[in-house]
This record gives C-alpha cells, structure tokens and sequence, in this order.
C-alpha cells in the first residue's frame, strides 16, 4: 500500500503496528514501516523518552531495535507488573500498541523535536 | 545465479553447486506451534515424504499467564491433543522416525507430563504401537531451589529483586526449562517418544539436529524460527514447517502447499515475542542472529546462513515459578443509557468511592486487605490510564474485581457491592437507574488468581541435574 499524503501519525506511515507479551516479564512492540523511504524518515520519531512517556516506563528501561532492511523498529521494555496476576488487564499485551497509532509525526523529519544525547538515537541497531 | 537477500544480491554458485542443493544433515517436522491447535490433512504426510528425521512439538508455553504452572492444568482440552497426537504417533511410526512433545500440559509441571503420558498410552492400547516412552520431568522443589540459593547460585533477571525465600516458598509449582541435553539422552536411550516436562521451545526441536552433528548455530536459529510452526510463513494458521539444517545454515519451507516463507516472513519471527531478535539465551549459550542472510531460494523456501552460537562458560536453567496472589470475585453490569455514558468517568469514581468507603465503615476491611476495582470495559479497561480517546462510551460492560486473601472475603465484599453496581446514579440525577447484571447470582467466584514469582536462573553442574526420566514400554 502507497499512501499518498505525507503521513500525519505513526499509523499512517506504517502497514502493521503490533505488541505481545515476551515472556511474563517483558512486552514488545513491532513498528513496521510501509516503505524504506518511510522508514528512513520517521525512524528517529521512537525514542526511549517518547516510549517511556507514552508507557509511564522509565527511559533507561526502554530498548529501540532497528531492522532497517525489514522496514521496523522494535521497541521493548519490561512489564510494570508481571504477567497475569490479579490487575492484568491485556493477558498477552496484544492490545499495547494501539497508544502509538495516533502517535504525531512532524511534516518535515528534519523537524524531529531534539532529545537528550543518547535518548533520541536509535540503540541496537544492527549495521548491514 | 545472482539471488536476492536481505544484504543485497549474492552469487550462490559460485562453486557450481547451488545453495538448494546443499547436504542436508537433519530435518525437523514441526507440525503445529502448539500442540493440540490442530493441522490441515495431508501436511504431516508431506512433511514425511520430505524426509523428516523426527516429529517435533511444542505442548505449551508461559503465554497465557501464570494459571496453567500454578495450578498445574493444561490450557488445551484432552479432545484436541489426543487428535493431533494420534496423527502424529502413527505417521512417527510408519516413517520410523522417533517424536517428541515439550512442555507438556502448558506449563510443562510433572501432573502435565503424567496427563500427556496417559493419553499416548491410550493410543498406544487403541492403534496397536509399539513404543518406549521416555518421560522427562523438569519440576522442581522449593527446598530444592532453596538449597541452590543457599550456595549462591541462584542469580535474578533483568530487573527482577534476588530472589528471597519467603517468594519461593511461595510458589504452588516450580519448573526449570530443560535444554536439548535430556532429550537427546532419552532418544540415545532407545526412546522413540519424548514427553519433556518444561523445556524450552527450541530445544525440543534442537535435540535430533545437534544428535547428529548439525553446528549449533543454524540448529539453534532454525528451532527459533520453527516453533510457532507456520507462523513463520505467509499463512500463519497452515500447520508447520519443515526445516533442514545443513554445515552452513538451515532451509525452511511450509508444509502446506499453499503456504509461503519469504526471506521477509522467516527473518518477522524473529521479532515475535523476542524482546531482543537478534540474541536470545538458550541454557548453553547465546544464540547470536545478527548477521543472519536470509535468502529466497524459491517462491516458499527460504535459507538461512550466518547464524551463530556462543557457548557460555556456566550452563543454566531458567526457572519458572507461580503463586497464589488472592482470590477474586467478580461481577458484571451491562450499560447502555447514554446519560450515564456521558459521564462515564464521573460515574465510575464515585461509585469506587462510595463502594471503598462502605467496605471500610460497615464491612469493617481496610483499604491494605482487600483490593477493589470497577472496570469499564467499552470505555477505557484495556488500557487504562495510557487510553487518550476522549469519546464517550456507546456500551459499557462494568466488572467489579475483588481481590482479597481468601474467596469468603472477595465474596462478601463483591456481595456487598452488588446493589450499588446495579443502581449507581450519575450525580444530579433524580430517579434511581438500573444496570443490566448478566447473571443471578451476579457474584463470580474466580478462585486463586496466580502470579509468576520467579524470574531467575540457576547455575548447573551437569545439564540433567534437574530433569528425572522415567521409561515405559507398551507390551
């Protein structure tokens, strides 16, 4: 799917968003990107401030992948509260991600609102 | 021939040999990611008549919560794994090809391998086979694992505490995730059926490779990648998967012949409940996939190269562990009245409010023995606090949770509730409504809620010194 306009959220620049439970203790969420232009644009908008904030995590918990030749990002941090005890409320934390699809991106990725050192790059990434 | 790869193209035949025409080492039928979810006919068949070395399937996981390894039952009906069992026992036997179940009874606890067991046995008796059972238990006890942290070798997770006694002893069952290592012994042993207790994921599917010499690198990636069975594939609900480990890497190809691995596919898994896609620690080592090429060698295989293995130094077990955290009841009172909806937020403070309030004046239970929350399924219970929609509600499923130390108390407490969850008026309003309760009683006893309580490791010895086998034979 080509979409035309430039995108206005995290959802419009993206063909899948999806989060799960990795074992009971970490959730993890999959960001992947229509195209490799996309990618290259809004890659930087998922940093470790803005997951924090957006999960009420702490930042230094937050670990950013980038896949860039699969198009995604991956973010994963561990659950506040283990998994399944009596204030479980997303089981398999499938339903985590959909605080990001309405996520702002700036019209111009230049634009990307600057971040503390060390907060705003991309961690892990594996270089091709 | 130039193919295309995630690292770009790369000329494959080099030496005149093409990559699909490698030496394969071992091949692995993966037939289901879980056991018991069922398979489409004939792909069982397809996968023998590939060559499959063993039949390899996972039978449970941690996924869906602490409930199954804290009360020791299976999540999959009896029905549902004696099917699938039954196809795979006899395809295992006229291949004479060995098969092996992990994690039996999702959480892998002794109870789950004994149930798994007594249902091969039924078909044994039933179908006429003639099997040696190895059943490998992977449960172990408190004082156990006491004794381990007692000598320091018990070591925490990630962010979780040390690991105290009082957690531990806790915890209703506690199992620690076995390796390839007694797999491999019970099927060196003569067994041509392994029902492993908890193991990992990958190493039920690991064990034939690494018996027969396969490097552990693309042994390792490949079980990572096959064990959700065709989730790795463009049809995730297909069935499984072949794979077949060469001295390089691995292939991968679906069993159903509608179904597709694309280099795009096969790398996604990857990501699929990993929280790192590159490293993940198996009890050995550190499976390392970050230099990983995966290329397409036809429109539905895919092969992998560059996966690596790190032996560690200390091989560990991973432990699992849940205990009781309360018992729960519940409650449900449907609404649909817009006045209400409307004010969805107000109403719902003011009836916890009132609802605490009560508890502690006429109950006589304090806010730190009991705990109480009303959530708003329709407006913001799956997410609670991070839901930013500021829409009003169109129907809203209210669920009173009670949570206390024993069920009498939640009981009670939820009981007490009840008129205030059927008539709770927004504020202003003059007559009394009504919500819709769906059942009488409305009060829902749950029964213990339980949590995982552990998220450590513990240094081994030997990599069997938490497993026990046991044989049977049919007669």
């Amino acid at each position: 799917v080509i979409k035309q306009a430039a995108p206005k959220t995290l959802a419009d620049a993206t063909r899948l968003v999806r989060s799960k439970n990795a074992g009971p203790f970490w959730i993890t969420i999959d960001i992947f990107f229509d195209t490799s232009a996309g990618y290259r644009a809004h890659h930087r908008a998922i940093t470790r401030a803005r997951m924090a904030s957006v999960y009420g995590v702490p930042a230094t918990s937050v670990r950013i992948f980038g896949i860039p030749w699969l198009r995604v990002i991956k973010v994963s941090f561990p659950r506040p509260l283990a998994q399944g005890g009596p204030f479980e409320r997303d089981m398999h934390a499938g339903q985590l991600h959909v605080p990001l699809l309405s996520m702002p991106l700036p019209a111009d990725p230049e634009d990307a609102p600057s971040e503390p050192a060390g907060e705003a790059e991309v961690l892990d990434t594996i270089p091709l | 021939v130039a193919i295309e790869t995630n690292r770009g193209e790369r000329v494959i035949d080099r030496d005149g040999t093409r990559a699909s025409e490698v030496k394969t080492l071992a091949r692995v039928l993966v037939p289901v990611g879980m056991l018991g979810a069922g398979f489409a006919a004939g792909t069982v068949a397809r996968g023998i008549a590939l060559g499959a070395d063993v039949i390899a399937v996972d039978g449970g996981s941690t996924d869906s919560g602490p409930y199954y390894l804290g009360a020791a039952q299976p999540k999959t009906t009896e029905e549902a794994v004696a099917h699938d069992l039954k196809e795979l026992l006899l395809a295992a036997r006229d291949a004479g090809i060995p098969m092996i179940v992990g994690s039996c009874g999702t959480g892998g606890t002794d109870a789950g391998v004994d149930w798994v067991s007594g249902i091969v046995r039924d078909i044994a008796c039933e179908e006429r086979l003639s099997l040696t059972v190895a059943c490998i238990y992977s449960e172990v006890t408190k004082d156990r694992v006491a004794g381990y942290l007692a000598t320091g070798r018990v070591h925490p997770l990630e962010s979780t505490p040390e690991l105290d006694l009082p957690t531990l002893r806790r915890c209703e069952h506690i199992v620690g995730l076995m390796g390839h290592e007694p797999i491999a012994l019970a099927l060196e042993g003569g067994a041509n059926v392994v029902l492993a207790g908890r193991a990992t994921d990958t190493a039920v599917l690991a064990a034939v490779p690494l018996m027969q010499g396969c490097p552990a690198g693309p042994v390792w990636h490949a079980a990572k990648v096959a064990e959700c069975g065709a989730l790795c594939t463009t049809e995730p609900r297909s069935g499984g998967v072949l794979i077949a480990i060469d001295a390089e890497g691995f292939t991968i190809e679906p069993l159903a012949p509608d179904a597709r691995c694309t280099p795009d596919t096969v790398a996604a898994h990857m990501l699929y409940e990993n929280a790192d896609p590159f490293r993940m620690l198996e009890p050995g080592g550190i499976l390392d996939a970050s230099e990983a090429v995966y290329e397409a060698l036809d429109d539905r295989r895919v092969r992998v190269t560059g996966s690596r293995f790190e032996p560690s130094t200390q091989y560990t077990t991973k432990l699992e562990g849940a205990a009781i955290a309360g018992y729960q009841t519940l409650s449900i009172a449907g609404i649909r009245d817009p006045e209400i909806l409307d004010r969805i937020d107000v109403w719902h403070d003011s009836l916890v409010n009132l609802l605490k309030d009560g508890i502690s004046r006429v109950l006589g239970f304090s806010p730190g023995t009991y705990s109480l929350e009303v959530r708003c399924y329709g407006w913001n219970a799956v997410l609670g606090n991070l839901d930013r929609d500021p829409r009003s509600p169109r129907e809203v499923g209210a669920v009173l949770v009670v949570t206390a130390k024993d069920q009498a108390i939640a009981h009670t407490i939820a009981k007490y509730c009840n008129p205030y969850l059927l008539h709770m008026p927004a504020p202003g309003m003059s007559n009394l409504p009504s919500y819709a309760f769906m059942s009488s009683p409305a009060e829902i006893d749950r029964g213990p809620i339980f949590e995982f309580a552990l998220n450590h490791v513990v240094d081994l010895r030997e990599t069997t010194e938490l497993t026990t086998t046991a044989i049977w034979k049919t007669p």
